[in-house]
């Protein structure tokens, strides 16, 4: 028989064991993205001499692969006397690499705030901290919600690159799984399920918060 | 440095303003006094925006000096040189100037009140319950006591400027800058704010500089007008002196258009 119901079952504890990992993966990697993508952003407005350096890092990133920053920051820092764990490593190239496309998203979010929001701002002499906070943030970040939450799940989806440094995430764990008992259908289709379970319900939550924001901002 | 009613609220020495080859402010010099009302004139173009627009800092002068109450705006003196001044000197002096804009520029997720306390709360250290009484103080005088707790888009563009003026007063400015405050709003509507300038003017000690095509409402108001041609005032003059009987043929010509217009 392909499908072995009483493998399937003895190793879902393990996987949702890996899920967690997943998981936990991908909402730090996430909570690194969104702010250090805002961090980019706003360098970025603040005069050419600091927004060339983090344009050219930018670039960098993004026209690299994910999985060689990975390698990267787990095999070649060390080198430098930077040696980090494997699941910090990869939370970190996850994180870093994403936040160059949240950049890209928070830059259009602030592109279109209307140039009277800053004029009014200098008018009422509010600080340059106070502008951002409490007038160009509010407004910019709700409508680039619905973006940052694709890429959301763009990186959950990712985090199983995080299997080649053995980072004990899902992917890592089916095929450890796979490779002690020789029985490789079970463990990646359960994988594939879960991901595709977890992805079903972040897109809901996404909507749901898209949807509670849509209705504090639009009056 | 001593100040007296003599030290001119505001001075434009020398200040010229170019856009890459064009020269829209060409060497102006231009004293407003302590609570003097001066409506700036002038066809579209002739620099007379960017005349409030550098007084609010929104633009860089790239000449001469722009005093307020005796004390340079984008300069310190230094060893008895003009220098540009730091960020902290700029928002010191800023905080004396207060300008309302053509589109209104309210902040679009804040209510009518929460526009009025948010300057007062984080620039001047106001507490809460104390902002929020002066902006409902404000609203009450710009006749939207009943609006406190709307947001801009709910409001007429009438009210929202009537809430605009508001908010600029609510940092206690002692000069205010009108620029073209009705032009943006349906005729009928125009009325509402005139009044609001108007009480303004009456019940309290501001400089006003004003930028407006309103020439009904420029006469009755302003103590002066200054018309604008070119980047430089071609004529200026009390207002019935100025629109009776005005000496230079552009200013004539201008007014012709204008009131042919009507």
């Amino acid at each position: 028989m392909l499908w072995d119901w009483g493998y399937a079952l003895e190793i879902l504890p393990v996987l949702g064991q890996a899920a967690i990992i997943t998981i936990e993966a991908t909402l730090l990697g996430f909570a690194m993205a969104a702010v250090l993508g805002l961090v980019f952003a706003i360098l970025r407005m603040l005069g050419p001499a600091v927004a060339w350096p983090v344009s050219m890092l930018i670039e960098l990133v993004r026209s690299t692969p994910l999985l060689i920053q990975i390698f990267f920051l787990y095999f070649v820092l060390p080198k430098f006397g930077v040696t980090l764990d494997a699941f910090t490593a990869g939370v970190l190239a996850l994180g870093l690499h994403y936040a160059t496309y949240c950049a890209e998203v928070y830059r259009a979010g602030l592109e279109n705030i209307p140039r009277g929001q800053w004029e009014a701002s200098i008018a009422l002499n509010l600080s340059l901290y106070t502008t951002f906070k409490d007038i160009i943030l509010p407004q910019a970040i709700p409508p680039v919600v619905p973006p940052l939450g694709n890429y959301l799940v763009a990186l959950f989806k990712e985090t199983p690159l995080l299997s080649a440094i053995a980072v004990l995430e899902l992917m890592q764990t089916a095929k450890i799984l796979g490779s002690e008992t020789f029985r490789y259908v079970e463990p990646i289709t359960l994988v594939g399920a879960l991901f595709l379970a977890m992805s079903l319900v972040s897109a809901a939550l996404i909507r749901q918060v898209e949807r509670a924001l849509g209705r504090r901002f639009v009056r | 440095m001593t100040l007296d009613r003599a030290t001119p609220m505001v001075k434009f020495a020398g200040v010229t303003k170019r856009y890459g080859r064009l020269t829209v402010i060409d060497g102006l010099d231009f004293a407003i006094a302590h609570g003097e009302k001066v409506a700036l004139i002038g066809p579209s173009g002739s620099g007379k925006t960017t005349v409030l627009r550098m007084l609010m800092t929104l633009e860089r002068i790239d000449g001469g000096v722009i005093w307020v109450e005796g004390e340079p705006l984008t300069h310190v003196e230094r060893g008895g040189r003009l220098v540009p001044a730091d960020a902290r000197h700029l928002r010191r002096v800023r905080g004396k100037i207060g300008m309302v804009f053509q589109h209104f520029n309210l902040f679009p997720h804040m209510t009518a009140l929460k526009n009025c306390m948010e300057a007062p709360m984080t620039v001047l250290g106001l507490p809460k319950h104390q902002a929020a009484e002066r902006a409902a103080e404000l609203l009450d005088m710009v006749g939207l006591a009943g609006k406190k707790n709307h947001y801009p888009s709910q409001l007429s563009g009438g009210q929202q400027q009537r809430v605009a003026i508001a908010r600029a007063l609510a940092m206690r400015p002692k000069v205010m800058l009108f620029d073209e405050v009705t032009s943006a709003l349906d005729p009928e509507l125009v009325g509402e704010v005139l009044n609001v300038i108007r009480k303004l003017g009456a019940e309290h000690d501001l400089t006003m500089l004003m930028v407006t095509h309103q020439m009904g409402f420029a006469k009755e108001f302003a103590d002066r007008i200054a018309f604008f041609h070119r980047g430089k005032i071609e004529e200026e003059g009390k207002p019935e002196e100025f629109f009776g009987n005005p000496k230079n043929e552009r200013t004539r010509q201008f007014l012709r258009a204008v009131l042919d217009a009507v």
